[in-house]
């Protein structure tokens, strides 16, 4: 794909003239870091409070009699027990149990339900969906709206100095408000493991609502390269990489997404391989390791035994700034899935040492009351 | 001081030649947080890997600029990486080679010729 062929966000301008070196990603032109650069970008949402572009991501409503009904033939979750004002995180299933995609899915007001699902799936997405729901729920996609993500221990204050009702919400709370003037979609969630918002919002406000929250001294522009290694750090896995159409969301270390009554009544697709790996008979299970000498292990390094007999493979590694080392999501059979086993992981044909060691890598700081 | 596309920097004193990356490589990598150094007494052909630095995001090769025998590895960078985002044309270098082909640093372009092409990216 050239550079003439990516889409932009309603943020694009608004990045340039930050200083971002602008990738592609997801089909779209988008800020991999700005000018303090991945290192700067990470510390200071893990410190103080990042602002990141997310409009890449899929944003749509269903709607239908009952769309969460209708929706569960396709997700993990139990969506007909979401609460108004609440999201929860399911994976969208193919026949075999493997993952087509991950999302969120919220019932912010009585408008049927809101997703959010990843850029690089949607299109593929919403095809599956208004297949599956045809004649019983619509899909409406929401183009003309962004998603920004304001994350960080201070981001609850910065965001209350505009919305106070923000204040009050906690963690995976999910509201249509009026918000910066306009008709808004807050959750407190994200994906760095840190406290934080996601907003949607008009995609004509966008750039008014971004330099708002950017005027704020606590506020800086975080690229998606802080973004990786953050969720890196939360042991937050990346569709794509931790999960594909051949990973089961057991496999992936991700069961809370499979809802107790969807579980109780079988009901989702890939039962037959999932309530089989429920019940612990499982062949590899997401791992995350420590790397304790030599390089990054990156996507694709292999993961031995002492033996040095290869295992399995890493999907996600690199330098977990936090941590202040090498850091990698992988898989492995489950007997070795043991929080301090040793193992080693494969980089440019050397054997290294590394550990299994409990998620998320650095704690996770959502706030679940007030 | 010569250039390579690759934006690697060559110091040649006698025939021993001073490899590392230029300010710009250094700049577009951002913050380096790994660096493997070649071992001594490997011998390179001009092309070859000669170093990995790496980034929070990606690994990057370092290609020998000239072909010869290395002779040092700046084995300090392994406990200071950042060194090459500090000094990347001084303190930051990766290794020392004994020529063995000394025609290859003339070809190798100037100072200016490296700040020309660099105005073409």
């Amino acid at each position: 794909m050239s550079d003439q062929d990516l889409k932009k966000t309603p943020l694009f301008e608004a990045h340039v003239a930050a200083g971002a070196r602008m990738v592609p990603f997801a089909g779209y032109s988008m800020p991999v870091q700005y000018k303090d650069g991945v290192l700067k970008e990470h510390l200071w949402t893990r410190e103080h409070a990042g602002l990141f572009d997310v409009s890449h991501m899929g944003q749509a409503r269903l709607r239908g009699a009952n769309p969460a009904k209708s929706f569960e033939k396709l997700v993990s979750a139990d969506y007909q027990g979401l609460k108004p004002g609440k999201q929860r995180y399911a994976v969208l299933l193919n026949d075999q149990g493997g993952v087509i995609d991950d999302l969120m899915t919220a019932r912010p007001d009585d408008d049927g339900l809101f997703i959010v699902v990843n850029g690089a799936c949607k299109d593929n997405d919403y095809a599956i969906i208004a297949k599956a729901l045809e004649g019983e729920a619509t899909v409406e996609r929401l183009e003309d709206r962004a998603l920004l993500a304001l994350q960080g221990p201070e981001a609850a204050a910065v965001l209350a100095a505009h919305v106070p009702q923000a204040a009050s919400m906690v963690f995976m709370d999910t509201v249509a408000l009026t918000a910066f003037g306009v008709d808004a979609i807050i959750s407190r969630s994200g994906y760095t493991g840190e406290d934080g918002y996601e907003i949607s919002a008009p995609a004509a406000d966008a750039a008014r609502i971004w330099n708002t929250l950017l005027d704020d001294a606590r506020v800086k522009p975080i690229g998606l390269g802080a973004r990786d290694s953050l969720r890196l750090e939360a042991g937050l896995p990346l569709y794509g990489h931790d999960m594909d159409e051949t990973v089961s969301p057991v496999e992936a270390g991700m069961n809370f997404a499979i809802g107790k009554s969807r579980r109780e009544a079988g009901d989702y697709l890939g039962v037959d391989r999932i309530s089989r790996e429920l019940a612990g008979d499982l062949k590899r299970v997401r791992v995350n390791l420590r790397v304790l000498e030599g390089a990054p292990a990156r996507e694709g390094a292999e993961i031995a035994d002492e033996t040095g007999a290869v295992v399995g493979v890493v999907t996600s590694g690199g330098f977990g700034p936090s941590v202040g080392g090498a850091i990698a999501i992988g898989f492995v059979p489950p007997a070795l899935a043991v929080i301090g086993a040793q193992l080693k992981v494969i980089v440019r044909g050397k054997p290294q040492a590394a550990q299994v060691v409990a998620s998320p890598f650095v704690p996770n700081r959502y706030v679940r009351k007030i | 001081m010569r250039f390579t596309k690759d934006h690697e920097w060559v110091a040649v004193e006698g025939d021993i030649a001073t490899v590392g990356i230029t300010a710009y490589a250094a700049e577009q990598l951002g913050d380096v947080v790994f660096v493997e150094v070649p071992d001594l007494g490997k011998t390179v052909k001009q092309g070859d890997g000669l170093a990995v630095v790496e980034s929070v995001k990606a690994a990057s090769d370092v290609y020998a600029p000239v072909s010869g025998e290395v002779v040092e590895a700046n084995t300090a960078l392994g406990d200071a990486p950042e060194t090459v985002n500090a000094v990347p044309e001084t303190g930051g270098w990766f290794a020392r080679i004994k020529l063995s082909v000394p025609a290859e640093v003339e070809a190798l372009m100037d100072r200016d010729a490296y700040e020309a092409f660099l105005s073409t990216l």
